[in-house]
């Protein structure tokens, strides 16, 4: 083993805030490129959930547009819980969480980094579920502002689910008290998600799908104010 | 260098640390020994910024926690039982990973000094997952030293190693001793922590018990001190 010099120049140690997002996500997405635990548990998952509603639900083409919002929004929610509770598993068993905690950065850039990695991973599934289930059930889901409402309901998700997920991380029961701590808390997400879908692929006036775009953006807004100032607390012993 | 006074901890109705005083000075290897559930780790996280303490005062370089806990984050490295490092990152990517959450300047060189202190250069780019326990405890010694910091804890830093990995681990450690830095490390093998530290201080319920530098052991050994310390 090499025995190193006294080192004469001192390295400073510089936090800079969004170098530390940055490095996070970078991070995650790296691991996840050589893992694919995350996104192909996550992909997988979706895509049974609608094959099995495909077969389920044997509807004809005007019914199915009207079930396709719950159907694509029950499978996101449920798809985007799995990822949560994996990314946050894998900072705490190995206890790269304290590692994070360890750098002198403020601790909401911890969070914002996580946010970006799981956007990211919920993306990407939904990148892959949408192609597939507009030729499954027959339904265009390529609209402008559908895709907006989806880009929405995914950062208000991951915006909760984040914050949520790293308290659930350090209790014994996490797989459990996920789902049981997030759902409740995105039920207005959840509603506003499937409602503003469902305006736009039923082709619904514009005053119809407003008020629950409004609610989205609102809702991300204050959920992202929210675990900026809590964050710090949920993490710490 | 370190400095606690009346330091109390508590969780719920337990109190683990009961007005616990401490100081360190700069360049000191301090061996924390006591038994299982006297405090050590508990008195460890919070010098480490990671608790909160429930009274009493920590400063560490002039900073006091937890106010100026970056601060003192910037100037602290922590190396405990777990690794803090990711299996599906190699070894460089894991340092470069720490180097750009502390902001440190000139990365790749400093990556590649540390790499060459804990013996890991051949290893930079396999994946941490392929690297046996001991390599993975040198790498968490680079990672918790790479920003060059002034004090270095480590929490039984020995635990699940084999003879081997620990005899390679005794070396990295002189190393980050002899660098100057102030060291605390918790451990229940009092042989290494009598052939490594410069003082011992024994922590038992919640408080330290007795305290010694190496020369005021006098004749008699490390374990003797440590049983006459608990039994008092």
């Amino acid at each position: 083993m090499a025995e190193q010099t006294i080192t004469t120049t001192r390295t400073k140690a510089k936090s800079n805030y969004w170098k530390a997002i940055a490095a996070i996500a970078w991070k995650d997405l790296a691991a996840e490129l050589r893992s694919r635990e995350l996104i192909s548990a996550m992909l997988v998952f979706s895509l049974l959930v609608i094959l099995i509603f495909n077969f389920a639900l044997e509807l004809d083409i005007t019914t199915r547009r009207t079930v396709t919002s719950g159907v694509l929004w029950s499978t996101f929610a449920f798809a985007g819980t799995l990822g949560l509770n994996r990314s946050m598993a894998v900072e705490k068993d190995r206890g790269c969480l304290d590692g994070l905690l360890l750098a002198p950065v403020d601790r909401s850039a911890i969070y914002f980094g996580k946010v970006i990695s799981n956007l990211a991973f919920m993306l990407i599934v939904e990148a892959i579920v949408l192609p597939i289930y507009s030729v499954l059930y027959n339904v265009n889901l390529f609209q402008p502002g559908l895709l907006m409402v989806i880009l929405l309901g995914s950062i208000g998700y991951t915006t909760v689910g984040t914050l949520l997920a790293s308290m659930a991380v350090q209790t014994r029961t996490r797989d459990v008290m996920l789902p049981i701590l997030l759902f409740p808390v995105v039920v207005p997400i959840l509603i506003a998600a499937v409602k503003a879908s469902g305006g736009y692929l039923t082709d619904a006036p514009m005053t119809d799908i407003l008020p629950w775009l409004n609610l989205l953006i609102a809702y991300d807004v204050i959920f992202t104010a929210i675990a900026f100032m809590v964050f710090d607390y949920v993490v710490e012993e | 260098m370190i400095k606690v006074k009346k330091l109390v901890k508590r969780f719920g109705l337990k109190t683990v640390l009961r007005g616990l005083d401490f100081e360190v000075q700069p360049g000191e290897f301090v061996a924390l020994l006591g038994p299982n559930g006297a405090g050590k780790t508990t008195f460890l996280r919070i010098l480490a910024s990671l608790s909160r303490p429930s009274m009493g005062s920590v400063e560490i370089a002039s900073y006091s926690l937890p106010k100026q806990a970056a601060a003192v984050r910037a100037r602290l490295g922590v190396v405990s039982h777990m690794p803090l490092i990711y299996d599906d990152l190699t070894a460089e990517e894991n340092l470069t990973f720490y180097a750009r959450m502390y902001g440190i300047e000139n990365a790749g060189t400093r990556i590649t000094e540390v790499l060459e202190m804990v013996g890991l250069e051949a290893r930079r780019r396999d994946l941490v997952r392929t690297f046996s326990r001991g390599m993975q405890q040198r790498l968490a010694i680079g990672r918790a030293v790479l920003h060059d910091p002034d004090v270095v804890l480590f929490d039984e830093p020995y635990t699940g190693l084999d003879q081997d990995a620990s005899s390679m681990l005794d070396g990295v450690l002189k190393t980050v001793a002899k660098q100057g830095r102030t060291v605390v490390m918790t451990s229940h093998d009092l042989a290494r922590a009598e052939d490594l530290a410069t003082r011992f201080d024994i922590l038992s319920r919640g408080v330290i018990a007795a305290s010694s530098t190496r020369e005021g052991l006098g004749t008699g050994n490390l374990l003797t001190f440590y049983k006459q310390a608990l039994a008092g």
